[in-house]
């Protein structure tokens, strides 16, 4: 491998990213010493939803909308809910809220635990994949399975399926789930809490590099609890503003080497979202379990080392089974299944936040409820451009590592993200170029 | 292709070596792929079975082929995508299509009714940056594919199927019949006959479960259309239940769009006004 302490040129090229979600890849430029150019490539082919929801009906954006993204379809239906909603003046009962945070929390345990497991913890073990990592981590392995099957348990009761649920419309649900099919999850639930708490212990054990980065974090925000199905956008700047702002704090720019777009927060530029924003905003507002369990694995208020977001994330599981078992305890059965929600000319908002981070949907509707105008903006094209940054910081304090090691190291800083390309084209490919 | 493939092919080169997966991506949600990772409980016993060769969601660890069984998941969207599943084939014994994206196109072959060149303009500022072809196309119009799974997304206990019967050399056991004998088997009471709920069940193809009727929901059509259709009736219960003719033209137009029985009952719902479309708009 070439080294360039001398100034030669070197570029690290991944032309295919792995265990990430969708495809992207990544060049890295080096030159004289210096880190020239960094680009996250989005190569995933474009499929334009935005395009094709125009003409479309109101009660459609749902189902639509999840097949963005295989991973997260639940953050994708509770953001076009709550835009639909929204457009059409309605605000659903409390009941339909808590079940949808119920719906969101299996995502969050199924999402999360399949980065934290599957796509992330190789790397900080040292393998390429889990099922080679199984081979001498067999009880890690399976216990992550497990946790991930109690996500998709809950899914499939509320949901009626764990990827692209059904149940989901527009008001609130099809069929209310039971207080007894959801007391029978209870056991699941609680073996999840269990082994959630161990993720937090593994992920705390792990090595981390010195890496601490002075982030703006978005997130939402509420009065009462952990956010997940709404809120209020809060920034570590200070600045607070209602969803409906969204569209005017932050705007999107294309780049060349993306299908995504970028997204710059007004005054500030380049900006995070994900569990580092959630927790480092919301610490406050963590449940007991998944706060005991964070003051034990070292976390502080406040967490800014990117490569610490597995820590951050296996808390979050942590919080998502508490949350599931708190609704599940106090569920009562006898609540209609949804609102009516009848359609008229108005523009609307929704945000929510997807494991990955903010998800924000806005929909123009017309009187009859045709959709005339969608934009979506999703986790992963908000955090494009400070993965950019990451890359760049962190190369360039590690130009003495030859280069198939420093392109291992950039993939695993990349993943600190768990970026979900599907998602974000109008979104990722790793190329380390030293040219 | 056919759903009931001739498995002609010889057995593996080496009696030996564990046969090799390959997963291949193209344009979609990954939601099928993740389908194969949410197999919690076989997951590591079908690790043990087969030799996961090339699996980019799960692995960077990369084996050449050739592969004995490749899943592709998506559909080519881009003339680089249209060479890729040329290799993809030739590296490939078998090749089998998972979701409704590699089987029909996908919802993004709503493109293929569209202007694309809008489509482009209206979701990117410099669509000039962006390449893409007209059409999104399954993978069966590009390459021969041996068997084809339905749905959006897969069904999991029918990809387990898939994959043993592709290691054992036998025909896998999935059926081309409708939603409506699923959904009988479970015992469902009919949503149409005791609600008025509109349903795609009686034209879709099974693999669900019937999960929707047992949601107090119609069927949505995820699985695309049954092996034998009967749409040009289902269309006219559909109307008489009071749904609007610009209505009837969206159920048939998404996840399968492009699959032949869907887009033309789509179509000949298009330009016959009856006011409704006319103040839809198309999809």
């Amino acid at each position: 491998m070439t080294h360039d302490g001398n100034g030669e040129a070197r570029e690290l090229v991944v032309n295919a990213l792995a265990r990430v979600e969708g495809e992207g890849a990544m060049t890295v430029v080096v030159r004289g010493g210096q880190v020239a150019d960094v680009q996250l490539r989005i190569y995933e082919p474009p499929r334009f939803f935005e395009a094709f929801l125009r003409g479309r009906g109101y009660t459609e954006p749902p189902d639509i909308t999840s097949r963005i993204c295989g991973i997260c379809p639940v953050a994708y239906e509770m953001s076009a809910c709550s835009a639909i909603e929204d457009a059409c003046g309605v605000t659903v009962p409390d009941e339909i809220r808590l079940m949808r945070r119920l719906l969101y929390c299996g995502e969050w345990i199924e999402s999360h635990t399949l980065h934290i497991y599957l796509l992330h913890a190789p790397d900080f073990l040292g393998y390429p994949g889990a099922i080679e990592m199984a081979k001498d981590h067999r009880d890690v392995v399976e216990r992550g399975l497990r946790l991930k099957k109690a996500g998709n348990s809950l899914m499939d009761l509320v949901g009626g399926r764990s990827v692209h649920p059904v149940n989901v419309r527009v008001g609130g649900f099809y069929r209310m789930p039971s207080r007894g099919e959801l007391a029978a999850l209870r056991p699941e639930l609680e073996r999840a809490l269990y082994d959630a708490l161990a993720t937090v212990t593994m992920a705390a054990a792990f090595d981390f590099p010195d890496f601490e980065q002075d982030y703006e974090y978005l997130s939402l925000r509420t009065d009462h609890d952990y956010p997940i199905e709404t809120g209020t956008f809060v920034t570590s700047s200070g600045r607070t503003f209602p969803v409906p702002a969204f569209g005017e704090e932050v705007t999107e720019h294309q780049v060349p080497h993306s299908h995504a777009l970028h997204a710059r927060l007004r005054d500030v530029g380049t900006y995070v979202v994900g569990p580092l924003a959630r927790y480092s905003l919301n610490h406050d507002r963590l449940p007991p379990a998944a706060r005991e369990a964070a003051d034990a694995a070292g976390l502080r208020t406040t967490c800014r080392n990117p490569f610490r977001s597995i820590v951050v994330r296996a808390v979050e599981v942590v919080v998502a089974c508490e949350e599931a078992l708190r609704i599940i305890d106090g569920w009562t059965d006898g609540h209609a299944p949804a609102v009516e929600v009848t359609p008229r000319a108005g523009v609307g908002h929704g945000a929510t936040e997807a494991p990955r981070g903010v998800l924000y949907h806005r929909y123009e509707l017309s009187s009859d409820g045709t959709v005339l105008d969608a934009q979506i903006v999703p986790p992963t094209s908000q955090n494009q451009a400070s993965i950019e940054n990451d890359l760049r910081g962190f190369v360039q304090a590690r130009l003495d590592l030859d280069t198939e090691e420093l392109t291992r190291q950039c993939e695993q800083a990349i993943r600190n993200y768990d970026p979900c390309i599907s998602c974000a084209t109008h979104f990722l490919d790793l190329t380390v170029e030293e040219a | 292709m056919t759903d009931h493939p001739t498995l002609t092919a010889p057995p593996a080169a080496s009696e030996q070596r564990k046969p090799r997966l390959a997963v291949w991506k193209f344009a979609s949600c990954d939601g099928c792929q993740l389908t194969l990772l949410n197999c919690e409980d076989e997951l590591l016993h079908l690790a043990g079975e087969i030799e996961v060769a090339y699996f980019l969601e799960a692995t960077r660890a990369v084996v050449e082929g050739p592969y004995d069984l490749s899943l592709v998941e998506g559909s080519v969207t881009t003339a680089e995508d249209a060479e890729r599943i040329q290799q993809v084939r030739a590296s490939s014994r078998r090749l089998v299509t998972i979701g409704a994206c590699a089987t029909a196109g996908g919802i993004q072959a709503l493109r293929n009714f569209a202007d694309v060149e809008e489509f482009r303009a209206a979701v990117y500022a410099q669509p000039e940056y962006v390449e893409t072809l007209s059409t999104s196309t399954p993978i069966a119009a590009h390459v021969p594919v041996d068997f084809e799974l339905r749905g959006c997304p897969i069904d999991k206990g029918q990809l387990v199927e898939v994959i043993t019967a592709f290691v054992q050399d036998r025909k896998p056991r999935v059926t081309g019949e409708s939603v409506c004998v699923e959904c009988k088997r479970r015992g469902n009471i009919c949503v149409t006959v005791a609600h008025g709920t509109p349903c795609l069940g009686p034209v879709t193809h099974t693999g669900c479960g019937a999960l929707c009727p047992s949601y107090d929901r119609g069927c949505y059509g995820c699985f695309g259309p049954a092996d034998t259709t009967n749409t040009v009736s289902l269309s006219g219960r559909l109307r008489e239940l009071g749904m609007p003719q610009r209505d009837v033209r969206r159920v048939y137009s998404t996840f399968n769009t492009a699959a032949p029985a869907f887009a033309k009952e789509s179509a000949r719902h298009s330009e016959e006004g009856d006011g409704d479309a006319a103040r839809g708009g198309t999809s």
